[in-house]
């Protein structure tokens, strides 16, 4: 059994990254110019995410990449308090929301600058872009009116 | 079901369960743990380690097919197949055994699952090699977990906290029928000598513990141990001759498409295609038997709000009363409503990835349960509610 020490020694302190790939590169490409981005099919118009190469609806591999109004509301959330990774454990406790977008899909997501008594289902949220390193930006929200 | 083909229906019993000791830690391989539960499911049913031909998986099992067969005794084993994505395959490994089985592709099915899932018994920097797996994430993230580590949901008791607040959201599930989960559980653990938290639990002592992540708090959550489980499955016609009394599976069923939150598909479908509901119309069809007729139900316990939301996709209650339900000692093994992991399940008695709940079911059909069920003919046994997942329904004979 290892001892505490030696574990603690192992564990990842750096922020887990995506490592974006063909399927979803215009995604974090929108994203690090500033832009939140879905995919939309052309046969039927509905809205996905995360990105996939055919439509869940009707199948179709027709698809734009539309922009988002970027605006949504909490469809579920949570506080984590910890146990965490390394990378995150100086931000305890911290939230993560569940973000009903207008277009109609989920996306998982933090809310910025909201202590985590004020977290409601329902609040409505904007888009803001964190970029996290050269090649990633990762898209989180802020309260709106 | 489609009538005119064959079904795995009453055709492969469980005829043997073993096990190692269940702790916190244990200082095994999972490699060594996987070999001594393996010889004692042999011991159990009376089979020669020789006699297996069929091997059923996790397909994260780190103890694979050429490590068993040279311990074995190198038997041939014609048929090996593994389950996807975890816990939510804990039953759907016996719904593969059976197939085997009823289609002719082996006779003798070894079924099992081996972890150091301690939280000290991490051996080296690999996510394989025991302890928190998600504790030795990479930090470069090519699958759909991209979609959520990165914003800080790290582990599957985040994203299960996610789903069941939303269970709160929609239904008003509280803080107390999170509690009748954890006491039940925790009482049917008190009985059993071989569960690791034995240590009478409250009401109070349940509100007190630690939020881990809104809303689930330390005691909604599973412990982390070490341990190992095998079964040994064959036909029932075999089954009938050995040592001990099988456990026939009735029915099996499987279902793909409701994912973890990750995949933020699981909100966008309306209730009945959740993957568990879709398993349980087939469950029940194959069967021919209704949910009131269930003696024992074994739901997969990671948390104590995915059990709450399992009476409900299950049919044991309607949608959004799967708490009221669990209320009033609801799955108490004695005199409750539908009895359920009555050794004291993941939250409990150990975690060994559900497979100690289906010994455990296995052991009601047998009568030798530590909190026996009388009259318990038909015990349900179900995969995690928010993964592909699968269930069955055992028999006595």
């Amino acid at each position: 059994m290892a001892s505490s020490s030696h574990r603690e020694a192992h564990l990842q302190r750096s922020l887990p990254l995506p490592q974006p790939s063909r399927d979803n590169a215009e995604f974090y490409a929108a994203a690090a110019r500033g832009e939140l981005r879905f995919q939309r099919c052309t046969s039927c118009g509905r809205f996905r995410h995360y990105p996939r190469p055919a439509c869940p609806s009707c199948s179709s591999r027709d698809f734009t990449w539309e922009l988002s109004t970027g605006r949504g509301t909490v469809y579920t959330w949570t506080i984590v308090r910890g146990p965490t990774l390394p990378a995150f454990q100086d931000r305890l406790p911290y939230n993560v929301v569940d973000v009903l977008m207008d277009e109609g899909v989920h996306f998982v997501s933090e809310v910025l600058d909201c202590e985590p008594e004020e977290i409601r289902a329902g609040m409505p949220v904007q888009a803001t872009f964190v970029a996290v390193s050269d090649d990633v930006t990762l898209v989180k929200f802020r309260r709106r009116a | 079901m489609r009538s005119d083909r064959s079904t795995i229906r009453d055709q492969a019993a469980i005829a043997g369960i073993g096990q190692t000791r269940f702790a916190k830690s244990l200082g095994m391989s999972e490699y060594e743990m996987a070999v001594e539960a393996i010889f004692a499911a042999c011991d159990d049913a009376g089979i020669s380690p020789r006699e297996i031909d069929g091997l059923v998986r996790y397909d994260m099992e780190q103890t694979d097919e050429e490590q068993l067969l040279s311990v074995l005794g190198n038997p041939l084993l014609r048929f090996f197949a593994g389950t996807a994505w975890g816990g939510g395959g804990s039953a759907s490994v016996l719904v593969v055994a059976a197939s085997a089985i009823a289609s002719g592709m082996a006779e003798t099915v070894l079924v099992f699952r081996s972890r150091a899932r301690g939280k000290q018994s991490s051996y080296g920097k690999d996510p394989t090699q025991g302890g928190r797996y998600w504790e030795k994430l990479s930090t470069s993230l090519p699958g759909l977990n991209q979609w959520h580590v990165p914003q800080g949901l790290v582990s599957a008791f985040q994203e299960m906290a996610m789903i069941s607040m939303r269970h709160r959201i929609d239904h008003g599930t509280t803080d107390d029928h999170y509690a009748d989960v954890a006491i039940a559980f925790r009482e049917h653990a008190m009985r059993n000598p071989n569960a690791v938290m034995r240590a009478p639990m409250t009401r109070a002592d349940h509100h007190a513990s630690r939020m881990i992540a809104d809303p689930l708090r330390l005691y909604d959550c599973n412990i982390e141990t070490d341990g190992a489980v095998a079964f040994l499955v064959t036909s029932v016609e075999r089954a009938r001759d050995l040592r001990q009394p099988p456990a026939v599976i009735l029915a099996g069923a499987m279902a793909a498409g409701s994912h973890h939150i990750r995949l933020s598909t699981m909100f966008e479908r309306p209730w009945e295609e959740e993957s568990p509901v879709r398993v349980a119309k087939q469950l029940y069809e194959m069967a021919g038997v209704k949910p009131r007729e269930i003696g024992a139900a074994f739901f997969y316990d990671f948390f104590t709000s995915l059990v709450i939301i399992g009476l409900e996709q299950y049919g044991f209650a309607p949608r959004g009363e799967g708490g009221p339900f669990a209320a009033n000692g609801g799955l108490s093994w004695q005199g409750g409503r539908l009895p359920c992991n009555t050794s004291g399940g993941q939250l409990s008695e150990a975690f060994i990835h559900g497979f100690n709940n289906t010994s455990e079911a296995v052991r009601q059909i047998r009568g030798t349960s530590t909190a026996q069920v009388e009259g318990c003919d038909l015990v349900l046994v179900a995969g995690g509610n928010t993964d592909p997942t699968g269930a069955v329904i055992l028999r006595r004979l």
